[in-house]
């Protein structure tokens, strides 16, 4: 039985669909492992084992009398807790939703239940997304599976830990500067962020529009492949999705990255990163030239604004984002006998909100106030635009980018808590994809004391192709094995 | 109003005018029809803000903004973006309205443009495209109501908002200016502005080159004449007495027709504008504009010209058909039923004008046809009502609705056409007047006594022509016995 939970989603399809394996007997199993570890762990806020073991029975009934499945047939899936899911609670990790269900669901979560995967429940994550460490949720800190003293990376810990721990096969986060490429860093799985508009928003709650994309978080790299297949596509409801035909990705899993051209970007080695990342990554950077890749340092001048600028970004949208929530039409309202509509809205948002959020609010909204706003909102824009002209320079050379995800290993809970400036110095590396709306992928390149390095990759707009291509190849020639001590 | 020149007035409007004519809100796919329904029933995540979810754009709102942007002579903008104007209201479900924006690298709908009134031309400064926010009702006032309720079916409809520049230097003007736009957006079949609320406007008002003061909640263009009216009196008051006026927002209120302080300069809101993130720029091709250009209906000044020249109608009263579209649209039809379009026009300028004025309503708001108008014409054409009697078949119209000849029927208002029945009237009327008999004979003006003599004996019934006729006979008669 517990086999099942250290295979990969593409394997338990085969079998699903083989009827060698059935959807309920693996699903069951999955919420065995969640019984069992959880508690350790805190990967998810809601589970929902009776919906899940519903449609893992309808699968089953499907696979026997030989109708059509989908491509995820059975696969049980963790979902980011800011996805909404109709009649599923969706809580952002915030006291503010604790108790928000949506009547809609989000169009991956459609995309997601067209191709009959499995929702396991909905996982933890910082409130409103805005963390780099899941510690900033209403419902208290994931941790880490590899060194449960330690966080799982942020905002997607719950999503990561998920999968790394067995808990789900599949996940789905959501990465507005990192937030899919970190906890998959820390978590040693791999995390991918699409290009901005690959993946439709709609119904996702939105933290910095602009910046985020939904994205697989998977087991290996094939699983990654498959789940950015069935998510990817244009929607309607999503104005700034793109409008371009659909991909199976899977196709682009080639072992061959041979005469490839890689650089390898300065600014993501500098000062902060860790020598054991810096080791670790520049490791995999000579396994991935044993595979035939050419490999040269390139430096991006502007990547050293790409931190403030993200942050003046995300927090000026998130201000306005987070505006409507007032406990007036859902979400949290504290009993109040003041008929006086801001009293209302004031105290409302003071105890529905937790700290990071309102930090993050109060900022954002100096950041875009009369007088302020040329000298923060629209410069930060600005570079935005220039790091994205960096990019565009640095593709015509290089087919990817490469450095690390993260610039240290997963740290201590509790550890960066007290210090934001620190806590946000962990996405240096992380938020210039987001600005450039590029897609990269974290993946694991190997251990340090025991903890995960993770590698990033980065490739030009839409070309998914390229990062799976690297990875796969990095992948398949040097698997990274450590034993989870969980799983024993 | 009297010591100040109207020179010394600048007025500039914004204008919000909903398009009513399309189907569906903004952002989303809800009914846009909101008027008489239950509150609350027209809504969907989309337009009530609910988390997760993105607005989409209306794209028939857009070619509608577009023909206004024409029609208004504008610029319109190659890519045009959406902006978020941040404040905390319980009427935005968002609290923040996805609007438009000309400063901090915004690019509206449209720039410049001009409407002319009355051979001047009132400049635009911008046209922008914008959500609806939902409806705030009270008990009682708002300062006395113990809650407030709040109804979102009027969240997230289309509205266009046209800013002025101050050309306007009196409040007839500004009233002008509102018709005669009110005339073109239902010229193009974008917006219906005798819908309650339709149309609905802040006014800006300064003195002499004074600060700027700007009126908010005006709903109707009677009204923009009376708080401008107010506005200019207490300007002008503290002018006079030596305060100086300072720029704040003030409140219509329309039931104490008065001007209320809202806010200083110094208290003035930072809406924290910024571009919609989930809004990609609008790209509006120049083929895309001509397109509209093409299929555009005629507009209020061809329409004009065209009376002119078509009706030889004056130009000023080709210009005040046309501004009103259901008023040059009565008039048009009546001229398809009847080919004296001047005299058409001039029941039109004349008893009807007056008649909605004091109304205060729009002629397709009457059960009045144009076969109303013109059936009455022909009576009168027939000679079977004089000119007189018609006024008064008018009123019973506007009143009733009733055709003209049943009103004749019904009120016995047919005229005397009986030359033997008037023959014996002036008999009598010469034998009890026989002192104004006598100075007919010998002064001709005289005559008129005895004609207003017989018109009242026959109620005004008879042809004025006939009258004069059957008395100068019998007065010829008398004078020839007299001098022999």
């Amino acid at each position: 039985m517990p086999s099942y939970i250290k295979l990969p989603a593409y394997e338990i399809i085969k079998r699903i669909k083989a009827q060698e394996l059935m959807a309920e007997d693996y699903i069951a199993s999955l919420y065995e492992r969640i019984k069992k570890v959880e508690k350790d762990i805190r990967a998810y806020i809601t589970l929902t084992e009776d919906l899940a073991l519903k449609k893992a029975r309808e699968i089953d009934k499907k696979v026997k009398k030989r109708e059509k499945t989908g491509r995820l047939c059975g696969v049980g899936i963790a979902i980011k807790d800011n996805i909404c899911t109709r009649g599923i609670r969706t809580t952002c990790a915030s006291h503010m939703l604790e108790n928000f269900v949506p009547p809609y669901d989000a169009t991956v979560i459609s995309r997601i239940k067209d191709e009959d995967g499995v929702i396991m429940g909905k996982a933890n994550m910082d409130e409103f997304a805005m963390g780099s460490s899941t510690e900033f949720s209403y419902f208290g800190p994931t941790h880490n599976p590899w060194d449960l003293e330690r966080v799982p990376g942020g905002s997607s810990g719950g999503s990561a830990a998920a999968v790394a721990s067995g808990m789900a096969t599949l996940a789905l986060g959501s990465d507005t500067g990192g937030s899919i490429r970190c906890p998959a860093s820390f978590c040693s799985v791999v995390g991918l962020k699409p290009t901005y508009g690959l993946v439709s928003r709609f119904g996702l709650i939105a933290y910095a529009n602009s910046l985020e994309q939904i994205g697989p978080i998977t087991k290996d790299v094939r699983d990654c492949a498959l789940l950015l297949s069935c998510i990817a596509s244009h929607d309607p409801l999503d104005n700034t999705s793109v409008d371009r035909p659909q991909e199976d990705y899977t196709k682009y899993l080639i072992d061959d990255i041979d005469g490839m051209k890689l650089g390898v970007v300065k600014e993501f080695f500098g000062e902060g990163t860790q020598d054991y990342v810096e080791k670790g990554v520049l490791e995999a950077v000579t396994n991935l030239e044993e595979l035939g890749t050419d490999h040269q340092e390139i430096s991006l001048k502007n990547l050293q604004y790409a931190l403030p600028s993200y942050y003046i970004i995300a927090m000026s949208e998130a201000s306005s984002n987070l505006a409507r929530y007032d406990g007036l039409r859902y979400g949290y309202r504290i009993p109040n006998k003041s008929y006086d509509w801001s009293t209302v809205y004031s105290k409302d948002r003071r105890f529905g909100f937790g700290f990071e959020v309102k930090r993050r609010i109060i900022l954002g909204t100096f950041a875009l106030s009369a007088g302020y706003y040329e000298e923060y909102y629209l410069k930060a824009q600005k570079i935005r635009t220039l790091i994205k002209r960096d990019f565009d320079i640095a593709f015509k050379k290089f087919d990817v980018l490469i450095g690390p995800t993260m610039p240290i290993l997963p740290f201590k809970i509790g550890e960066k808590v007290q210090d934001p400036l620190e806590m946000y110095m962990c996405d240096v590396d992380s938020v210039p994809a987001n600005l450039a709306g590029i897609p990269s992928i974290s993946i694991p390149c190997g251990f340090s004391k025991g903890l995960p390095i993770g590698l990033q990759i980065m490739a030009p707009p839409f070309r998914e192709d390229l990062l799976l291509r690297v990875a796969f190849s990095f992948q398949k020639n040097f698997p990274v094995s450590a034993k989870l001590r969980s799983y024993e | 109003m009297s010591k100040i020149k109207s020179v010394e007035i600048k007025i500039g409007l914004e204008v919000h005018c909903q398009l009513t004519n399309l189907k569906t809100k903004l952002f989303c796919s809800c009914s846009s029809d909101y008027r008489e329904k239950e509150p609350n029933t027209l809504i969907c995540p989309i337009c009530m803000g609910m988390p997760g979810t993105l607005p989409v754009l209306n794209e028939k709102a857009l070619e509608d903004a577009i023909m206004v942007a024409i029609a208004l002579n504008s610029k319109i903008s190659e890519r045009m973006l959406f902006f978020r104007k941040n404040y905390f209201y319980p009427d935005m479900p968002k609290n923040f309205q996805i609007s438009q924006y000309d400063k901090a690298g915004g690019v509206p709908l449209a720039l410049g443009g001009y409407i002319q009134i009355n051979g001047k031309r009132v400049r635009i400064r911008r046209i922008q495209l914008e959500e609806d926010p939902g409806k705030l009702s009270y008990e009682g006032t708002i300062e006395s109501s113990t809650y407030t309720l709040v109804d979102y079916n009027r969240a997230g409809i289309s509205l266009i908002e046209i800013v002025t520049e101050p050309d306007m230097e009196t409040p007839k003007e500004a009233r002008l200016f509102l018709e005669k736009l009110r005339s073109i957006l239902e010229h193009l079949g974008v917006s219906n502005g005798s819908l309650e609320g339709s149309m609905r406007c802040d006014a800006n008002i300064s003195l002499r080159g004074g600060k700027r003061v700007e009126v908010k909640n005006i709903s109707s263009f009677k009204e923009v004449e009376r708080a401008l009216n107010f506005e200019i009196t207490r300007q002008k008051n503290l002018i006079e007495r030596g305060i100086a006026v300072g720029q704040e927002t003030r409140h219509w209120d329309e039931v104490r027709r008065i001007t209320i302080s809202l806010r200083t300069k110094e208290e003035e809101q930072d809406y924290r504008y910024f571009p919609e993130p989930d809004l990609v720029p609008v790209i509006i091709s120049k083929d895309q504009i001509k397109k509209i250009e093409q299929s555009m209906p005629e507009l209020p000044d061809e329409r004009r010209k065209r009376f002119v020249e078509q009706y030889h109608l004056s130009p000023q009263t080709a210009e005040i058909l046309t501004r009103s579209k259901a008023m040059a649209d009565f008039f048009e039809e009546s001229a398809k039923l009847y080919d004296k379009p001047r005299e058409i026009s001039n029941w039109l300028t004349g008893e009807f004008l007056s008649y909605l004025h004091d109304k205060g309503i729009e002629i397709d708001e009457l059960t009045l046809s144009p076969k109303h108008l013109v059936d009455m014409l022909k009576l009168i054409d027939e000679g079977i009502i004089s000119r007189k009697m018609a006024r008064s078949v008018l009123q019973d119209m506007l009143l009733t609705g009733k055709m003209p000849d049943a009103i004749v029927k019904e009120k016995g208002l047919e005229k005397i056409l009986d030359r033997e029945y008037v023959r014996k009237i002036v008999e009598k009327i010469f034998k009890e007047n026989p002192q104004a008999v006598k100075d007919a004979i010998v002064d001709k003006k005289a005559i008129n006594y005895l004609m207003g003599q017989l018109m009242k004996a026959t109620e005004g019934k008879i042809d004025p022509k006939m009258a004069g006729e059957v008395i100068r006979e019998r007065l010829s008669k008398l004078s020839k016995f007299a001098t022999s």
